[in-house]
Order: structure tokens, then C-alpha cells, then sequence
């Protein structure tokens, strides 16, 4: 579904992904993991289509060139990202914000509006399974959201945008426990065939509840070493040094 | 984001055609003989005549101020018509099948058909083309409830005694430059007279429009509600595209005596000139209101048009208990300039005012917001809430804020909040990422800013409000 081929990212000068290569099939949840700096969001906004970055490579995503979408294009090939840091937009009502996004990768699909009633209803069911008060709706989009607020929010947005590939940039960082594990219910509720996920984080806690196929460390600007579910124990036991040290350079 | 930038400096004016009509014109300039011809032309009673004359020999007298933040080649006032008018093609038009299709169709293309909103709004619509009143509707509806609803011209033929009560009551006739200038040669406008304990049963709503070259329009429109009534007005303003400079010198008096209510909402979409800053009109308005013992007197605005727009919409505080609001959305783009804000004039006890100024800005257009809040030794236990929130889209355009507090009774509390920011590039991608464009992103980042003001405006002009902002701010989308 993902592959991405000798992907170098910089910023002027400073070169932050250096010939990284991944390649996630269709079905796989895939971890990423890595020290601070690594590149791990800039990895994530890369295939997103932020701009501001210097790009070399390819990347397909269901065959199509990635890197030549806009970033609206590249949600509606269905390519969803949960950000680490979700904006706040005042005075945009989240209900509204939802509904036109959803409308929004609909209309680019061919694919008729969802009118507000039967989008509400929607809604609130997938709210309910989250976990998040109805008043959620009525409220500014991230506006005054508290941390843990936030990342359910995206992942409400995950769950009725219901793209074919979600990457979640730390997702799982600063929540409490009910939130985490609100989290890692959508996810897995989510799961299925036909849908792959880049999960970037730093803790092992959220894969407990959400075994991956792989693990990646990203060090340096690119894949230093995979594994399966097991790495991510064995990093948390013994720290990235180990790793690091062993990995070329 | 620079795609959007682009997009705001080619936009261009929809609203930009010219009707042939053929137009009845004064002579060019500023006299005595001019203002008789007008009085004389609208057939009014000699008080009013004197009226006129007395404004126009005190305007002789005054400079035009120099104090707004704004920039303009001088006005040249000998060189316009103070008087236009449709030629009647026949006997002037007793219902609305009577009224010019030519003019009709103007106004159906500005999308305010007058057979549709008398059909389908229930929106009574006073629509005024240049100086004169082409049609009242729902008169008749109105009359029933005791509400006076019609042209400022019939009003002074049918209800004199309450046009000499109140006429000038709030904006004298020599309160200011442009004030003095309406009073003197003021064409046409709205009157609206609401009884005492009367609510008045639909929405009113003006739609004024600048069609002659070369034309000023100087309407005057004046709304009373007597004790316990309840009134909300709307007025909306267009002109046709044209290289020269209009001026626009309207002034708008609002009387709510004790425990009445009157909110009157713009969206003022004027002609703002084209890119490179020519042409447009000049909007110099004057607009007050007075509140007695309980009254609110409550402004929006919504001003997108207009290549200057001079306007402070205010409420002299009078009555004990009276409440004064304004709320006010400015959009400038290109080289458009607003200097706007409001003054609240704080005379009874308890008297409370809110001031909520939303200022966007983009391409070189400079955006001012300019407000007065006056707590009188009267007022004790005045209060009010200023927040003046700026957006700036791009990098060559200006916001300026200046809030002016006079106290002069500390019980009072004032309240001053003021805030400046960008359309940020993490917000447009947020919303790109979710699969919105960036101009439908920009779109709804904006009309998310200005919220608070559209939630003020009545229901069915809040949609037609944030399509204006899309259509001004995006130009090309749309």
C-alpha cells in the first residue's frame, strides 16, 4: 500500500531524513519508534504534504506518486495523519468541522454528501464507543481542549474519515489511562484488511493493546533496524544505545 | 497560503454592472439654489427647506477632518450631483408591477427580487436606487400592526409631525462634516415608526444601491421605537464598478425611548475600487442611536465593500438600565481602508455597553478600529466589555487599534481586550490534511474568527453574510 523509496527530507541546510525506505502492505500496522530528533514527525508531515521541505524520493501509496498531491488530495486517496499537536481553530464549530471534512474527501471521491442529520448520528455513535461527552460537538474545534481531549478528537476524525492509511504521530503521548486506552480501542476497532497504520511512538504501553506486524527504530534519518512486536519490549528494557551502536552508520 | 494571497488581489467585484436608466440630475455642485431644488424636486414644507439651508450655511464654514487613519485624494465637492433620480417612464408606481422592469431587473440581479421576498421571505424591503424609493412592500402587513415602514420622502408628505419631532434628534444637523453635508442635501432614505409596546412582526430590510456617475448618495433614515417596542432592521448596500470615486454620506438616527429595543444590522458591500486602488466608493457615515431608561440599541455590521469606510455606529447611553452593543466585522483587501469602531456614551446609572470589533486585513489594505467608551459623573455603575480582535492575511497590510476610555465616575468598569493574529499556515494544513482546499480552508478559519459577530446578525443574512466574506476574501472561488 506504502513504499517509500530513498526518501531524503531537509531544511535548508540540515538534512533530517536521510534515503529512508518502508514499505507497509495492505492490512499491516507498522511501529516506528526512535530517539528525539530522529525525524519521526518530519517523516509524518512528508507524507502528509506539509510544505517547507526540501524532498528527494518516491513514494507510492496505492500506486499513486504521493509526493505530487496537494495535501487535500492526499486525504482523499485516503491518507489520514493524527497529529501530535492538533490546532485549534476558534470559532469553527467541531461538529461542522467534521461533517465538512468528511463531505470534503467525499465530494473528491464522487461520492455523495452525508446530510447533517445522518452525519450526527454517526457521530455520536462513534463518540459513545470513544468514550467523549456529546458536548464535544457544540465545542470550538481543539479550542480550550485539554491534552487528552485532543488526541480523542483525532482519532474520532480517524474513525469517520475512515481512511486506508492512518499515521499517528505520537498519538499515545501525555494521555492518562483512560485515554490511552480510548486510543488504543479506536485503532483496533479499526483494524482490518483493507487498512494499514504508521504508528509513531515512544512508548511500549499503547502496543500492548495494539499488537503491530512490525517495529522500526528511525535513527539518523533513516530505518536502522525492524523487527516484530518483540523489539519494542527488548527497546524499552535496554534503551536505544544498544541498538544504535550496533546499527551502521 | 501565497496561492490565497493571489487569489484576494484579483478578486473582482460581482456586483459590479451599471443599469441604463435615464436619470433625472441636479446641476453639478454645492449652493444654495441646488439644496431648493432638491427641497423643491421632494415638494417639502419650508421648515424642513430651512432646515437644509441652515446645515448647508454652517457646512460652508467647516473643514473636512483630517484625524481618521485614512488616505484619499481631497473630495472635490463642486464636482458631483447631489441629486439623482430615475426618470419616471409614467406615472409613478402604485404596486410593485408598476415599478421599472429595467430597475427591477437590478435589483433581481443583486438577488434581492422584490416579488421573491414578498413572496418567499417575509423580509418588508425599502429599496432605494440612487435617491429615490422605487417600492414599499408589505406595507400593508405593517400598517396593520401601527408600524410606519416607507420612503423618508413619504414620510415627510404623510407623517410630518413625527419626521419634525425626531428628525435630528440624535445627529444634529450640525454634528459633524459629513453629517452636516446629509442634512443639507440628504435625497432619500427609510423611515420606521414602531408604537409603543408594538413588536414588530417581520424583519425590515433596505437594500440601497448607487447607480448615476458621478452621484453622491446621501441617504437619511431614521427609526423611533416608542416605549416597550421592539424593532430589527437590516440594510445592505451595493454599487455598480466605476473609475471615479463616489461618495457615500448617509446618516442613520435611532430613537428607542423607554424599555424599547432596536437592532440594526449592515452588511455593506459597496463598490471598494479595483486592485490598484482606483476608483470605489467613500463611505462616510454617521450613525447613533439613543436609549432610554432600559432600551438596547444594539449595531452589526458587516463591512466588506468600500474603498474607504469612515463609520462609528454608536449609542448615547441615556436612560437608567439602557444597554448599548456593537458588533462589527471589517474586511479590507487590496488598498480598501477602514477606520471604524463605535462610541458609547455612558449618561445613566447602570447603563451597560458591549463592543465586539473583528478587523481583517490583506493584500495593502490598512484596517482601523477607532472607539470611545464616555462614562459621564452620571453613570455610576456603568460597565463595559471591549474586545477588538485583528486577523492579518499576508505580510503588506496594516491593523491599528485606538481605544479611547474616558471615566469620569469610579464606579464604572471598563473592560478592554485586544488581540492580533495571522490565518496560520498550521491551522490551513490541519484543514488541507482533513481534505478541505485551502480556500474553503481559509473560508471557514475566517468566518470562525468573526462568529461572534455573524451569530448577531439575523438568521437568513448570517449565511448570506459569510458567502459575502468568501466571495470577497477569494475572489477567484466562488
Amino acid at each position: 500500500m506504502l513504499c517509500i523509496d530513498g526518501l531524503t527530507v531537509s531544511v535548508g541546510a540540515k538534512a533530517i531524513l536521510n534515503g529512508l525506505d518502508l514499505e507497509v502492505a495492505t492490512g499491516e500496522v507498522h511501529v516506528i519508534m526512535g530517539p528525539n530528533g530522529a525525524g519521526k514527525t518530519t517523516l509524518a508531515n512528508v507524507l502528509a504534504g506539509h510544505d517547507g521541505y526540501d524532498v528527494d524520493g518516491r513514494v507510492t501509496f496505492d500506486g499513486l506518486d504521493l509526493l505530487t498531491l496537494t495535501p487535500e488530495a492526499r486525504a482523499a486517496a485516503g491518507l489520514f495523519l493524527a497529529f501530535q499537536h492538533p490546532v485549534e481553530i476558534p470559532g469553527v464549530g467541531n461538529m461542522y468541522f467534521l461533517r465538512t471534512a468528511v463531505n470534503a474527501v467525499r465530494e473528491q471521491q464522487g461520492l455523495p454528501e452525508v446530510a447533517a442529520r445522518e452525519f450526527l448520528t454517526l457521530a455520536r455513535d462513534q463518540m459513545a464507543v470513544l468514550g467523549m461527552d456529546p458536548a464535544f460537538l457544540t465545542r470550538f474545534v481543539n479550542d480550550g481542549f485539554s491534552g487528552g481531549e485532543k488526541k480523542r478528537n483525532e482519532i474520532l476524525q480517524m474513525s469517520l474519515l475512515e481512511p486506508r492509511l492512518a499515521v499517528l504521530d505520537e498519538t499515545d503521548s501525555g494521555l492518562d489511562i483512560d485515554a490511552l486506552r480510548a486510543v488504543a480501542d479506536g485503532i483496533e476497532r479499526l483494524r482490518s484488511p483493507e487498512r494499514s497504520f504508521v504508528i509513531i511512538t515512544h512508548h511500549r504501553r499503547l502496543l500492548e493493546d495494539v499488537r503491530p506486524d512490525r517495529v522500526h527504530v528511525l535513527n539518523g534519518g533513516r530505518i536502522v533496524r525492524s523487527g516484530d512486536h518483540r523489539l519494542a519490549v527488548e527497546l524499552e528494557a535496554s534503551g536505544y544505545g544498544p541498538t544504535l551502536a550496533a546499527a551502521p552508520a | 497560503m501565497s496561492n490565497v494571497v493571489d487569489g484576494l488581489v484579483d478578486r473582482e467585484y460581482a456586483f459590479g454592472f451599471h443599469t441604463n436608466l435615464e436619470t433625472d440630475l441636479a446641476p453639478k455642485g454645492l449652493s444654495e439654489g441646488v439644496i431648493r431644488f432638491i427641497s423643491t424636486k421632494k415638494q417639502e414644507p419650508d421648515w424642513l427647506l430651512q432646515w437644509r439651508l441652515d446645515a448647508f450655511r454652517h457646512f460652508v464654514t467647516l473643514e473636512e477632518p483630517t484625524w481618521p487613519n485614512v488616505h484619499h485624494r481631497p473630495i472635490d465637492y463642486q464636482d458631483m450631483h447631489y441629486w439623482a433620480a430615475p426618470k419616471p417612464k409614467g406615472p409613478a408606481p402604485k404596486s410593485l408591477e408598476e415599478v421599472d422592469p429595467e430597475i427591477r431587473a437590478t435589483f433581481d440581479k443583486l438577488g434581492i427580487s422584490l416579488a421573491e421576498q414578498e413572496r418567499l421571505s417575509g423580509v418588508a424591503v425599502d429599496a432605494i436606487l440612487d435617491s429615490v424609493s422605487v417600492a414599499t412592500t408589505f406595507k400593508a402587513q405593517l400598517a396593520e400592526a401601527g408600524v410606519i415602514f416607507c420612503s423618508f420622502s413619504e414620510a415627510v408628505q404623510r407623517h410630518p409631525a413625527l419626521v419634525r419631532e425626531y428628525l435630528g434628534s440624535v445627529v444634529g444637523s450640525r454634528d459633524n462634516f459629513f453629517a452636516t453635508l446629509n442634512s443639507a442635501v440628504f435625497s432619500d432614505g427609510s423611515f420606521c415608526f414602531v408604537p409603543a409596546g408594538v413588536r414588530c412582526p417581520m424583519e425590515l430590510s433596505t437594500y440601497f444601491r448607487i447607480n448615476a456617475a458621478k452621484t453622491g448618495q446621501f441617504e437619511r433614515t431614521l427609526i423611533v421605537a416608542e416605549e416597550g417596542a421592539s424593532v430589527s432592521y437590516l440594510e445592505g448596500c451595493t454599487a455598480p464598478m466605476r473609475d471615479e470615486h463616489q461618495l457615500h454620506a448617509a446618516v442613520v438616527e435611532l430613537v428607542a425611548l423607554d424599555d424599547a429595543s432596536i437592532k440594526y444590522s449592515t452588511v455593506q458591500n459597496w463598490y471598494p475600487g479595483d486592485a490598484d486602488g482606483n476608483g470605489g466608493i467613500y463611505n462616510f457615515v454617521t450613525k447613533r442611536g439613543r436609549a432610554g431608561a432600559r432600551a438596547r440599541i444594539s449595531w452589526t455590521q458587516v463591512e466588506t465593500g468600500s474603498a474607504i469606510t469612515w463609520k462609528y455606529p454608536s449609542v448615547i447611553l441615556q436612560g437608567d438600565d439602557s444597554v448599548g452593543e456593537f458588533y462589527s466585522v471589517a474586511v479590507t483587501t487590496n488598498h480598501q481602508q477602514a477606520d471604524t469602531g463605535t462610541k458609547m456614551i455612558h449618561i445613566g446609572r447602570n447603563t451597560t455597553s458591549t463592543i465586539v470589533s473583528k478587523g481583517i486585513s490583506a493584500g495593502h489594505a490598512q484596517n482601523t478600529y477607532r472607539g470611545l467608551v464616555k462614562i459621564l459623573r452620571s453613570a455610576s455603575g456603568a460597565r463595559n466589555h471591549t474586545r477588538c480582535d485583528s486577523l492579518l492575511i499576508g505580510s503588506n497590510c496594516g491593523a491599528h487599534t485606538f481605544p479611547y476610555v474616558e471615566v469620569k465616575n469610579d464606579t464604572a468598569q471598563v473592560e478592554h481586550e485586544a488581540s492580533t493574529s495571522k490565518v496560520s499556515d498550521d491551522q490551513l494544513f490541519y484543514c488541507r490534511q482533513r481534505g478541505l482546499s485551502e480556500e474553503d480552508a481559509t473560508s471557514m478559519i475566517i468566518n470562525g474568527f468573526c462568529r461572534e459577530v455573524f451569530d448577531e446578525l439575523p438568521m437568513e443574512y448570517a449565511v448570506e453574510a459569510q458567502a459575502l466574506m468568501r466571495l470577497t476574501l477569494e475572489g477567484a472561488v466562488g
